[in-house]
């Protein structure tokens, strides 16, 4: 378990971490969401002791991270897969590690199994791609077999497969009863991992809730409705008072569902040629949510977050 | 303990402290043999030992660089992660290295000593006299204080570059420039450590050995005493610095 308290981290002007407080519990997967620079990596520096907080502590099964007595053996984490010694290879960085914990050799055989670098484990690291990297550092952070796991943006720059190996490989530790956190900046990647998340903006919580509670709140549903008669539609649901936006030849629907627009077509005879419901975009979603906490505005964004919004009043008239 | 083997393990996993050993072998046993062929009269210990000062310099290099390939690879992090207490860590990294530099000390002085004994066409000097054992055997107190220093100077800066640029520029110019500045110079420069460090190795007597050392009123092992206290000095600075700050 990890429990902040009031944790805050300032950089000269700079208010990295702002009274952070939250808890992460064994057994699931949870997910240290925020855009870039709300202070997840500051927050994970803190966790491990390597920064210290200006305000607040943050505790790890009740003690602080420097009280741990061989560390490795409570908290293994993953902060930059680049954070090895090029020249060294692979196992020689994980001996030196083990070594350092009293752990067993055995073991550095092991974790290099479990993460399919047992036959690249006598080259150097410095040629590893990201992918090997990435796993290699893992490896590291399952060398103790610690109880409590954090991971920093694991899959970011990794290809397909190694995402899909990264995400599965931490369900599979929190279900063995693991308290695993991961930080990410996107939404979408957190919603396929994650049962839990911590939301951070600008360095303050904003949400610590289940995943799926986090989404529905987030995001409003939509059904979207084609049909050859869709004027006739449009002026009966707006009739009910359901808003409505006409895009690309079709209907978007807010604030109803499909049983209830099939049913009032099927009562008016009007046929319909699709009747979805679409989740609001995740990122979207969490942009709302996140809103004023980005750091760094660029126009690039505003003018994205304008585009839908001129799409949808052009079609209401 | 634990940690010294820690910090044995990383010093001998990668190429840098082998390169640096390698360089400081021909600086300072290559050297002495350069030199025996060449002497044409007796070579006096000081003769052998010629090329200790570079090996120094190499050494501190090996030293620094132990420090500061960790904190640009970032490794520095997870060996703070694998032992939260940094004074702990870098003692036991100070340690390590200062033994290993105690060592190549010892190994290279004798060597050179050896090479000046086998090579020199008209002889070379015996170690008779306490003062000549000192001048050969002490050559890897001064190494292991040299390393201390260097790795408090690498905690310090933690750039490469910075620390190196620091060191050498230090050791190579600036003790020696101080005796330029007007009045004060030649009443400072006796204390400068590294040239204080340099009477321990220094032969007895006024104005013998290539590095002179008479200014000096220090006794040879007075001038241990400093040169150690001053590393070890500044490595407790460089401790307490690393404890407070982010890593």
């Amino acid at each position: 378990m990890i429990e902040a308290v009031g944790l805050t981290k300032r950089y000269g002007s700079v208010l990295a971490v702002d009274d952070l407080s939250f808890t992460v519990r064994p057994g699931h997967v949870t997910g240290f969401l925020g855009p870039n620079g709300a202070g997840k990596s500051t927050t994970m520096r803190m966790i491990l002791g390597l920064d210290n907080p200006t305000r607040g502590q943050v505790l790890i099964d009740g003690k602080r991270y420097a009280e741990l007595r061989e560390p490795l053996r409570s908290v293994g984490a993953l902060l930059e897969a680049s954070w090895v010694h090029p020249n060294r290879s692979a196992r020689n960085h994980l001996l030196w590690m083990a070594k350092s914990n009293r752990i067993p050799t055995r073991r550095v055989d092991e974790v290099l199994e479990q993460v399919g670098l047992t036959s690249v484990q006598n080259k150097r690291a410095g040629g590893f791609s990201l992918g090997m990297s990435q796993r290699l550092g893992i490896a590291g952070a399952l060398l103790g077999d610690p109880g409590i796991l954090l991971f920093d943006e694991p899959v970011n720059g990794l290809d397909p497969e190694g995402i899909l190996w990264i995400r599965q490989f931490m369900q599979r530790l929190a279900a063995e009863g693991r308290t695993v956190l991961v930080s990410s900046h996107l939404l979408s990647e957190m919603a396929q991992t994650a049962e839990e998340l911590v939301v951070v903006g600008k360095g303050k919580l904003i949400a610590q809730t289940s995943t799926s509670a986090f989404i529905d709140q987030a995001s409003e549903s939509t059904v979207r409705v084609r049909s050859p008669r869709l004027d006739a539609l449009r002026q009966l649901l707006l009739g009910k008072g359901h808003p409505v936006d006409y895009v690309d030849g079709t209907l978007l629907v807010r604030a109803a569902t499909t049983e209830h627009i099939g049913d009032l077509a099927a009562a008016n005879g009007i046929p319909l040629h699709e009747l979805t419901t679409q989740r609001g975009s995740l990122e979207q979603a969490f942009m709302q949510l996140t809103g004023d906490a980005v750091e760094f505005h660029t126009h690039l964004d505003s003018a994205a977050e304008q585009a839908p919004e001129l799409t949808a009043q052009g079609a209401n008239r | 303990m634990t940690l010294m083997a820690v910090e044995r393990i990383k010093l001998v996993t990668t190429r840098a402290p082998w390169l640096c050993a390698i360089l400081a072998l021909g600086l300072t046993v290559g050297l002495a043999a350069v030199y025996a062929m060449q002497a044409d009269h007796e070579v006096a210990i000081s003769g052998s030992q010629l090329g200790i000062p570079f090996g120094l310099i190499v050494v501190m290099v090996l030293a620094t660089l132990s420090v500061t390939t960790e904190y640009r690879t970032g490794t520095i992090r997870t060996t703070f992660q694998a032992a939260p207490s940094r004074v702990k860590v870098l003692g036991a990294k100070a340690a390590t290295v200062a033994i290993i530099a105690g060592v190549i000390g010892e190994v290279y002085s004798f060597a050179s000593f050896g090479a000046g004994q086998l090579l020199a066409r008209d002889g070379a000097a015996p170690l008779s006299t306490a003062g000549d054992w000192r001048q050969v055997a002490g050559a890897g107190l001064i190494y292991a204080a040299g390393a201390i220093l260097a790795v408090a100077v690498g905690i310090l800066i933690r750039h490469t570059a910075g620390a190196l640029a620091l060191l050498l520029v230090y050791t190579l110019m600036a003790e020696n420039l101080i005796q330029v500045i007007p009045n004060v110079g030649m009443d400072i420069h006796p204390w400068m450590p590294f040239h204080v460090g340099q009477k321990f190795l220094s032969t007895d007597g006024p104005g013998v050995g290539f590095f002179p050392t008479d200014d000096i009123t220090l006794s040879p092992w007075a001038s241990l005493a400093y040169f150690a206290a001053f590393a070890v000095v500044l490595l407790a600075i460089a401790l307490g610095v690393a404890k407070k700050r982010d890593a």
